[in-house]
C-alpha cells in the first residue's frame, strides 16, 4: 500500500495528490478525497486568519500510527494525509485525506476515521485571529465523541450523534 | 529532561522549552505537573486546571499516572484542535 504523510506550510494540490494514488493501477475502485478548509467565520465572528501550531516529530508519528491503524482495519490500496501549519487565511486549505480502496465503503470509512483522529489526537492547535484579537480554539466534545465511536467493536460507518 | 510546551500552555509559561531536573520524589506525569505549579505564577496559571492538560513522553500520548522515569522529552499542551 502507498502511504504518504506530509506536514507543510505550503498549499497542496488535492487533485494531483488523488491522481497519484490511482495512476498506473486498475485495482482501485473507490477514491475518497477530503479537504478541510479555513472558514471565514468562527462562532459568528468574521475571521482574519488562523494559525496552526504543531509538535514537529510527534505530529508526523501520530498521523503515521493512525494511517497504520486504518490499513489494519480496512483493505486500503493507498492513503495520503497532508496537514498544513502556520498562518492560513479564510478559503485556504488546511488538511487533505485521500483514501483508495477497491470498494467505496472502505474508502469512505477510512477517510472519516482518519479525520476524526486528526481532530482529537494529532498534536495541532488552532489559534484564530479576529479584527479585535486572537484566541485559541477550544476542543469540541462532539469531536471526541466522533473519534470515540471508532473504538467500539464492529460498526464500520455508524451515524454520528 | 527536556520539557516542551505548546499553544496556550507555552504562552502562559512564556517559553517553548526548558531543561529541568525534578526532585527524586516526583514519579508520575501528574506529580510533575503538581511540582511545576509551584515554580511560579506563570506555571500556576498554565497548570491551574490539570484536568485539561494533555501530556506526551518522547512524542507519544501518556496519561497522568504514567511514570516519567527514563523520559528524555515531556511535552504539555491543551486538548488538540487539528484537522
Amino acid at each position: 500500500m502507498t502511504a504518504t504523510v506530509r506536514l507543510q506550510r505550503e498549499p497542496f494540490d488535492a487533485a494531483a495528490e488523488a491522481a497519484r494514488l490511482t495512476r498506473g493501477r486498475k485495482d482501485v475502485g473507490a477514491l475518497v478525497t477530503f479537504t478541510g478548509i479555513c472558514r471565514g467565520e468562527e462562532q459568528g465572528s468574521p475571521l482574519v486568519a488562523m494559525t496552526l501550531e504543531h509538535y514537529p516529530g510527534m505530529a508526523e508519528a501520530e498521523i503515521a500510527r493512525h494511517v497504520e491503524a486504518a490499513e489494519r482495519r480496512w483493505p486500503l490500496l493507498g492513503v495520503t494525509v497532508i496537514h498544513r501549519y502556520g498562518r492560513l487565511e479564510p478559503g485556504e486549505e488546511i488538511v487533505l485525506v485521500v483514501t483508495a480502496s477497491s470498494h467505496r465503503q472502505d474508502a469512505f470509512a477510512a477517510a472519516e476515521f482518519l479525520m476524526d483522529y486528526l481532530k482529537t489526537r494529532a498534536p495541532f492547535w488552532k489559534q484564530v485571529e479576529y479584527a479585535g484579537g486572537k484566541s485559541w480554539v477550544d476542543a469540541k466534545q462532539s469531536d471526541d465523541a466522533l473519534a470515540d465511536r471508532w473504538t467500539r467493536p464492529a460498526g464500520r460507518r455508524e451515524a454520528a450523534e | 529532561m527536556k520539557l516542551r510546551y505548546f499553544a496556550w500552555v507555552r504562552e502562559r509559561i512564556g517559553k517553548p522549552e526548558e531543561e529541568i531536573e525534578p526532585p527524586a520524589g516526583i514519579v508520575t506525569v501528574g506529580e510533575l505537573i503538581g511540582w511545576l505549579r509551584g515554580r511560579g505564577d506563570e506555571y500556576a496559571h498554565a497548570f491551574e486546571n490539570p484536568k485539561v492538560i494533555r501530556a506526551a513522553i518522547d512524542r507519544a500520548h501518556v496519561r497522568p499516572d504514567t511514570a516519567i522515569v527514563g523520559a528524555r522529552e515531556i511535552a504539555f499542551f491543551p486538548p488538540m484542535t487539528g484537522g
